[in-house]
């Protein structure tokens, strides 16, 4: 069912910038419309090209917010968290709290 | 005459012809309309779902720009329990990460139920600092208020199910009222646990299962975990479309609980500090997709124009105009996710 959700309506997670509109949505309670500018707005790119896989890949790399490929040296898991806090100027609970944890803040 | 494939609300296949496929739309969206109160779709919407519906594609999708993204609920159960693979919470949340690419995950007990959590919730939020550490998605952690486990012999209080039929509403209204206290402070306990581990967000599911206490309950809890931890994510997902009485006189800031549909839960929701509400339409496995699709489609447009948050509709077997089957077809799928974000006006499913 997800997949085929996924397939006819959805974003594509980190494939694209899913996982990021979804966190301006939990964090900002904003509508999709809303949600998808202001990421576009951090990203620089139009508010089509976060569906964008293609481009979407590249960028991604290029902020080293993680991708679907596990690739050496690139950002994994709570790293990227760290720098996508950064791009979209949110807190993410799970950055805070290892910044707690080894003492940063 | 030709005749248009398409299915039944229980997921049977069933060829209809223009004239039942118009009438069933227009028949479905009435019913909404007149149960809600709330305004009729405009012809050109109902020429849109008919064409979605009679278009001869397997599966359709959404135009260019208008994609949306998707939460959970019994997120983690999908996988291992369901489907019995043989993987843990986190694997499963890391494959719908980089398999799935889905837009969220949420983290979920097989014993589904906030109150059933208070003995293993330190494990529960191990796993969730464990799972935070490797995934990149947000990870909401998600269980269900079910008001109903408070009740003798699973719990102390009263079982206002079997004083009903005895006649003792006072009875049965007071067992609600002590119920509905005891499931607060469990959310509360639970769902601050959780967020402390680095949960993204808190999933308050099928809310209202219950009834009216059920739902009164979880008004309370965002409440209090709002003025806890105001940065909290929260998502309401509703167990129906409309609110049973079983208190019947419950109330949260003046407006009585028993009887909002949608668009009027929402309102509540917004206002007690919810951040994303999952709008409930139920689906009539005896009527057609056609019926069922119109009717949600009424529902979601009203629910999303009344509200301020985003409205993640949902959109599982039996709810939303999919059919009730745990195997929903693609064509129907696909139908019911274009026509709930296009005309239905979701901002999410």
């Amino acid at each position: 069912m997800a997949v085929i959700h996924e397939v006819a309506s959805g974003m594509g997670g980190i494939r694209t910038a899913g996982d990021l509109v979804a966190r301006v949505q939990m964090s900002k309670a904003m509508k999709i419309k809303e949600a998808k500018k202001y990421v576009a707005e951090k990203l620089g790119v139009s508010v089509i090209d976060l569906s964008d896989s293609y481009l979407m890949k590249e960028l991604r790399e290029e902020l080293d917010i993680g991708h679907v490929q596990v690739r050496d040296r690139a950002s994994y898991g709570i790293e990227a968290k760290f720098n996508i806090s950064k791009v979209l100027d949110i807190k993410i609970n799970s950055v805070e709290n290892f910044k707690r944890k080894v003492k940063m803040i | 005459m030709s005749k248009f494939f398409t299915r039944m609300g229980d997921g049977s296949a069933v060829f209809l012809s223009e004239a039942e496929i118009r009438r069933d739309l227009e028949e479905g969206m009435l019913d909404a309309a007149d149960r809600g109160k709330i305004p009729e779709l405009t012809d050109d919407e109902m020429e849109r779902l008919y064409q979605i519906i009679t278009d001869p594609q397997k599966t359709v999708s959404i135009e260019r720009g208008n994609e949306v993204v998707m939460t959970f609920d019994a997120g983690t159960l999908k996988l291992p329990v369901r489907a019995g693979l043989p993987v843990d919470r986190m694997t499963t949340v890391l494959t719908h990460e980089r398999v799935l690419c889905s837009d969220t995950m949420e983290i979920g007990n097989a014993d589904y139920s906030y109150k059933q959590l208070k003995n293993i919730v330190h494990e529960e939020a191990a796993s969730m600092e464990f799972t935070q550490l490797n995934c990149i998605i947000p990870v909401f952690y998600g269980a269900m208020p079910n008001l109903g486990l408070y009740t003798k012999p699973d719990g102390p209080v009263d079982n206002w199910s079997e004083l009903l039929p005895m006649a003792k509403i006072g009875e049965a209204r007071a067992a609600q009222e002590e119920a509905i206290e005891m499931a607060v402070k469990d959310m509360v306990y639970i769902a601050s646990i959780l967020y402390e581990a680095g949960a993204d967000g808190i999933n308050f599911d099928t809310v209202g299962a219950s009834g009216d206490g059920d739902f009164l309950a979880t008004l309370k809890a965002i409440e209090i975990l709002k003025s806890k931890y105001p940065d909290m994510a929260i998502e309401v997902g509703m167990a129906g479309e409309f609110v049973l009485g079983m208190h019947g006189q419950l109330e949260y800031d003046g407006t009585r609980l028993a009887g909002l549909y949608p668009h009027e839960q929402v309102k509540v929701v917004e206002k007690a500090g919810g951040t994303i509400f999952g709008a409930v339409i139920n689906t009539n496995s005896s009527k057609s997709l056609p019926w069922n699709l119109a009717r949600a489609v009424t529902f979601s447009k009203a629910c999303s124009e009344a509200s301020n948050i985003p409205v993640h509709v949902n959109a599982g077997m039996g709810v939303g105009g999919i059919p009730l089957t745990n195997t929903s077809p693609t064509d129907a799928t696909s139908r019911v996710s274009k026509s709930l974000i296009e005309i239905g006006k979701a901002d999410g499913l």
